[in-house]
């Protein structure tokens, strides 16, 4: 690509990232949520890397530590839910902290924070997805 | 008009079945699947019908792929005396199947008539019991965590089939 397109790209994308990371955390006051947003972050990583070519990032490295976090993601909203059956009543999914002021960022109990959890392992899981096409298509035209 | 096209999709289900050119089967499946759309437009559930269309259209190129790559023809299947007990089993099961559907749909409304009770429930008191104005993420996260959980699994399990298939040249 150009050096326009790679500036532009360079830009861009923190703004993209920044917005993604806002739709996340405001996702029980706007709307959005974990899903959206975390499409957005991963969003933001693929344009770097489709504007600056695959050898801008260390792949290998990137790639395993992508389906990492996407893993260890998806544990701790497990462990979330897991902990309403202790806290509380015996509930699985049992939104246990409190519910504060509607309207603030830190209300509604539990769901900003399934929503960051959830957020982490869409993004982790579309740049898993994209980075495993990408380092297979350089492993084949080796 | 809903009887119609349902009336028509079974006759196009049944033509399916006995078709013994297998590609005009596919098309009558395909006429029951994409009468279903109709049938989801009439109900008042576009986004369900946007979803149908999609899925009916890859699995009808799938099959069509399926059927112009290996015989159109169908399979021969006589009738063997030891399958007259999996039939009979079988026949037990649909009519039980159907004893408790019947039980179940008289206690619903009458066919396309909404009932509003859970999303009046949910549109109501979401914000107050959940805390969350966007009512969308509060039922999401709350009242159906099970179900956003099974959604968020089927995005991890998307991840880790992708790099099983795909990644294997690399780490050999």
């Amino acid at each position: 690509m150009s050096v326009i397109v790679k500036k532009i790209a360079q830009l861009m994308s923190g703004l993209i990232f920044v917005y993604g990371i806002y739709i996340i955390t405001h996702g029980h006051l706007t709307p959005g949520g974990g899903f959206a947003g975390g499409a957005l972050v991963a969003g933001a990583f693929i344009l770097l890397i489709l504007a600056n070519g695959s050898e801008y990032i260390k792949l290998k490295r990137q790639e395993e530590g992508s389906s990492v976090v996407e893993s260890a993601a998806v544990l701790m909203a497990l462990v979330l839910a897991t902990a309403g059956l202790v806290a509380g009543s015996l509930v699985f999914f049992n939104n246990y902290l409190p519910e504060g002021i509607p309207g603030q960022l830190i209300s509604a109990g539990t769901i900003p924070l399934y929503n960051i959890f959830i957020g982490t392992e869409v993004a982790a899981a579309l740049i898993t997805i994209f980075l495993a096409l990408v380092i297979y298509k350089e492993e084949i035209s080796k | 008009m809903l009887s119609v096209i349902i009336g028509f999709m079974i006759i196009a289900a049944i033509v399916a079945i006995h078709a013994k050119d297998l590609l005009s089967a596919i098309i009558a499946q395909g006429f029951v699947g994409y009468g279903l759309v109709i049938c989801f437009l009439m109900l008042k559930a576009p986004d369900l019908a946007i979803v149908q269309i999609v899925v009916e259209t890859i699995t009808l190129i799938i099959m069509v792929a399926v059927v112009l790559d290996s015989s159109r023809k169908e399979l021969e299947v006589s009738f063997d005396r030891r399958q007259a007990g999996t039939i009979a089993a079988s026949f037990l099961f649909i009519m039980v199947l159907l004893l408790y559907f019947n039980r179940a749909i008289s206690g619903l409304n009458h066919f396309g008539g909404h009932s509003l009770r859970m999303s009046e429930a949910y549109v109501t008191g979401a914000a107050s019991q959940t805390g969350a104005l966007n009512l969308v993420t509060g039922v999401l996260w709350d009242f159906r965590g099970y179900d956003t959980l099974g959604e968020a699994t089927v995005l991890f399990t998307a991840a880790i089939g992708v790099i099983t298939i795909i990644r294997l040249v690399g780490k050999k």
